[in-house]
């Protein structure tokens, strides 16, 4: 085993490892901390693919927005505290199940993806030179698309969270 | 305009005005739909003159073509020719006079404008009917007329006291008509099967000029399925117990459905085939026994019914009888002549009932009438002059038309003959015993009916006395050669003769003039015989029709209609009873029901046990679709 | 690692694992927890799994369009995020919770 792949390993462990207790912790303040976690890993993992523009926007877009956004929601919930009450036995053990078997068949699925090595390949794809290039040419468009998409996202949710007594039921 | 540009238009306006009357009828004033009704059938009356008078050749107009398909080609086309014009003649004519008549008979009636809306709905049925080009657009028009005649029958459906009377009665016309309207439809698609069209211009080609012709096994079966037809819509034996029922429906509508038109249908069927039943003489000879049978059976019931409307019924089979051995005995005009003259007497008597219903504010019973004479004058003449009509009386028209009937039938057979002059007997018997009892006599209602009756208004005599004409001189439309030497005579054999396909092919045997003048003879004789008797016995005596109690055996057979019905009922009506109960207790409440409730169990069940999959949870919702996907991509898997 | 080197030297296999794993424990996530917080949280977890592998097949293939994809991913994630949010702010605000195990409306 080559350095790259120890590290690859033990970076792919982390990363997993985090993730499970995002889910396993009961502490919601403590998932959000783990995903935050999480987020940082899988830009290492970016990293380790080269990927360095893509690894800093992770930080900066998830960790540092919508994370911090998710945080403040808790916090204004006031949901910081240990309230969630208990998913029953069984619906635990078969959503277990159903995961497990879940991630075999995918990767079952996935695993024959890849049939050769490409050579040759650019290690700068990553930088945002190159990136910028194609986004700005080739991707103009939905680029530009993407803007309207925030601006809808935006209005929206001023509407929803304005402050008049809305009803559900 | 062209004749193929008028046919259409004939057809066109008895419909617009049952559009108008059945879409905007109830907004509008009676007078209005009444006159509007009568207005679209007058005009109809006129186109049909117009293109009467204008035909030389047979004309074919297409409207439109109905299927076109690898074997069947089906148009829906209209065709004239002096029987189809002929026809439309009498219905459009007689239709109007009867129209104008309802105008006066419905005028108190709730129902007036659906009335008027029937009644041209009938029209255009009935001249889609006798117009129609081929087999197929006669279907039509004859079950057209059937639901006519089914709406019509049961018009006073919410009758108090008869409403359901009223009711079965049309149930029972509209059944016994569907059995008829089978056979036709079997003899339909046989001759489908054995000639590929239904077109009459096309069937004839090939039955005269080329002569294919089916075997004769084929023939007869087309033939007899045709006759069966024609006994359903013609009240023949032994489809004919509808008839009678059907006189729950108000009066005009007997008179111009159930005596002057529709059951005419059969007639107009067997002739307008007659190339076919020429080459099917088995069927001739059924036809022939079967309207002899008919003939006197209901004549013999109608001698002891005391129904006015019920004598006139029976009287009415009675000469559809008569009408079909003429086309037994392939007499096919004389049998065209008899109906025309038949629907100008029947139609005015039946008429001249409904103005003697009306006086007697809807009384129909004649042992309650007697001595209305004075009081109803012009329904009392019109009503005489119709009675003289059937019954045979010299220079009248049923004299002449009957008198060929006969002429014919000695021809044929003098069994035949003596049988028949049995029937027109009976037909004068019990046709001068209506008229003595209602007419003559004392009156027997109470005090209070007496002092209500009074004549109809204009718009009902006026028909009586157009129709009582044409009853009187009804006969020059055919008389015969005995009378004026060269022209003038056998004008309606020789119009028919002209241009309907197979009818210029039939030489019948003429009676030669002396054998004509001793038959003219005998049927004189014996209408002026049974007139005298019978004047002696109901208006001399004075004897009314006794109550059913004490009436002889043949008199109480003649009054309870020979049990026909009982008859029918024991044959078909109680084992398809019967037949049914089994059927409910067995199929129906045991194994279709425990099918259908053991499915609804296993629903239920099964609803049951899946209902709690439904939790509501999106937590689950999601644990489901996870499996889903895993259950697809696995699939997917192994596939590869 | 056995299989298709990557360029950095890691087989695309195991980014394959990994990101599947991942999307898994997302997966797990959403159907175990009841804090409709959480849950949006592991729809993120989830997306990053998917932008894990797209920065993978980018790199195999020695082309930036998977990134780029990365790039909308991650707009899309961050309307979502606001979006979900301000529902979810509103549904407290309405039922003074936000545990969906109480929101089983859809049963009806």
């Amino acid at each position: 085993m080559s350095t790259v792949e120890l590290i690859a390993t033990i970076l792919g462990g982390l990363t997993v490892g985090s993730a499970l207790m995002v889910v396993l912790s009961t502490h919601p303040v403590r998932s959000v901390l783990f995903l935050i976690l999480t987020f940082f890993m899988i830009s290492a993992n970016y990293i380790m693919l080269n990927a360095q523009f893509i690894a800093i926007v992770n930080i900066i877009v998830y960790a540092g927005a919508i994370m911090v956004l998710f945080l403040f929601v808790l916090m204004l919930l006031n949901l910081s505290k240990d309230t969630e009450p208990k998913t029953s036995v069984l619906m635990k053990i078969s959503a277990a199940i159903a995961g497990g078997v879940l991630a075999t068949v995918l990767v079952a699925a996935l695993k024959d993806a890849a049939f050769e090595t490409i050579e040759n390949a650019d290690n700068t794809i990553g930088l945002v030179e190159q990136l910028g290039m194609l986004l700005f040419d080739k991707y103009v468009l939905p680029f530009e698309v993407s803007s309207i998409l925030f601006i809808s996202a935006m209005v929206g949710a001023v509407l929803l969270s304005k402050k008049e007594k809305q009803i559900i039921d | 305009m062209s004749i193929q540009q008028l046919l259409p238009l004939l057809l066109l306006f008895p419909l617009i005005g049952a559009f108008i009357n059945g879409t905007a009828g109830k907004k509008l004033p009676k007078i209005v739909a009444g006159s509007l009704a009568t207005l679209m059938t007058f005009v109809s009356f006129l186109i049909a003159l117009t293109i009467f008078l204008n035909l030389d050749q047979p004309v074919r107009s297409l409207l439109f073509t109905m299927i076109d398909i690898d074997s069947l080609h089906l148009d829906a086309a209209l065709y004239a020719d002096n029987l189809s014009m002929w026809m439309t003649l009498i219905i459009t004519g007689v239709g109007s006079l009867i129209h104008l008549f309802s105008m006066g008979y419905m005028s108190h009636d709730k129902g007036y404008y659906k009335f008027f809306t029937y009644l041209n709905l009938f029209i255009f049925s009935m001249l889609i009917l006798v117009l129609g080009s081929n087999y197929f657009m006669l279907f039509f028009g004859w079950e057209g007329v059937g639901i006519c005649s089914y709406l019509l029958i049961g018009f006073h459906y919410d009758d108090e006291q008869k409403g359901l009377l009223n009711g079965l009665a049309a149930r029972k016309a509209f059944i016994m008509n569907r059995i008829g309207d089978l056979g036709l439809l079997i003899g339909l698609f046989l001759m489908l099967l054995s000639f590929g069209t239904l077109e009459y211009e096309q069937v004839s080609r090939m039955v005269l000029v080329d002569k294919i012709l089916p075997n004769g096994n084929m023939l007869f079966a087309i033939t007899i399925c045709l006759f069966i037809g024609a006994t359903g819509k013609s009240a023949q034996i032994p489809l004919f117990t509808w008839l009678p029922d059907a006189m729950a429906g108000p009066t005009p509508v007997s008179a111009l459905i159930h005596a002057a038109t529709m059951v005419t249908a059969g007639i107009f069927l067997v002739v307008r085939s007659n190339y076919l039943f020429h080459y099917a003489p088995f069927t001739r000879e059924i036809i022939l026994y079967i309207g002899l049978a008919t003939s006197i059976v209901a004549a013999f019931i109608a001698l002891r019914q005391n129904d006015i409307k019920k004598v006139l019924a029976y009287s009415t089979v009675s000469q559809l009888g008569l009408i079909f051995v003429a086309l037994g005995l392939e007499a096919y005009t004389t049998a065209i002549f008899h109906v025309t003259t038949h629907a100008f007497f029947k139609a005015l008597l039946f008429l001249g009932s409904g103005s003697v219903i009306h006086a007697m504010s809807g009384e129909q019973d004649i042992r309650k009438m007697g001595g209305l004479k004075d009081k109803i004058r012009i329904t009392h003449i019109t009503f005489l002059i119709g009675t003289l009509a059937i019954s045979g009386f010299p220079l009248f028209s049923g004299f002449y038309s009957k008198d060929e009937i006969l002429g014919y039938a000695f021809g044929h057979s003098l069994t035949i003959y003596i049988l028949l002059v049995i029937s027109v007997t009976m037909t004068a018997i019990y046709m001068f015993r209506l008229y003595f009892v209602v007419f003559h006599g004392t009156f027997r209602d109470s005090k209070d009916v007496e002092h209500h009756v009074h004549e109809s208004p204009l718009s009902m005599t006026l028909p009586l006395m157009v129709l009582a004409v044409l009853s009187v001189i009804g006969g020059v439309l055919n008389l015969p050669g005995i009378f004026l030497h060269g022209s003038g005579t056998h004008f309606l054999n020789n119009l028919l003769n002209k241009n309907v396909a197979g009818l210029d092919q039939i030489h019948n045997v003429h009676p030669d003039h002396t054998t004509t003048l001793i038959l003219m003879g005998v049927a004189v004789a014996i209408c002026l015989t049974t007139l005298f008797i019978s004047s002696i016995v109901y208006k001399k005596k004075g004897s009314v029709p006794s109550e059913d109690a004490q009436l002889s055996a043949w008199e109480t057979f003649s009054n309870k209609k020979m049990y026909w019905d009982e008859l029918y009922d024991i044959l078909f009506v109680k084992p398809i009873e019967w037949f049914s109960k089994v059927f409910y207790t067995i199929v129906d409440s045991f194994i279709l029901s425990g099918i259908i409730e053991g499915v609804v169990r296993t629903v239920a069940f099964s609803g049951d046990i899946v209902r709690k999959w439904q939790t509501g949870k999106v937590n689950s919702y999601i644990l489901w679709m996870v499996f889903g996907i895993i259950g697809f991509i696995t699939y997917y898997l192994i596939k590869l | 690692m056995e299989g298709t080197l990557l360029n950095s030297g890691v087989s695309l296999q195991f980014y394959i694992i990994l990101a599947t794993i991942i999307f898994c424990i997302g997966v797990l996530g959403v159907m175990i927890r009841r804090n409709a917080i959480i849950i949006l949280m592991c729809v993120e977890l989830m997306l990053n799994a998917v932008n894990l592998l797209m920065v993978a097949f980018s790199n195999y293939h020695g082309k930036g369009d998977g990134q780029i994809f990365v790039f909308f991913i991650m707009v899309v994630a961050a309307a979502e995020a606001t979006v979900g949010l301000s529902i979810l702010v509103l549904l407290y605000r309405n039922r003074k919770t936000v545990d969906i195990g109480l929101f089983n409306k859809l049963k009806d």
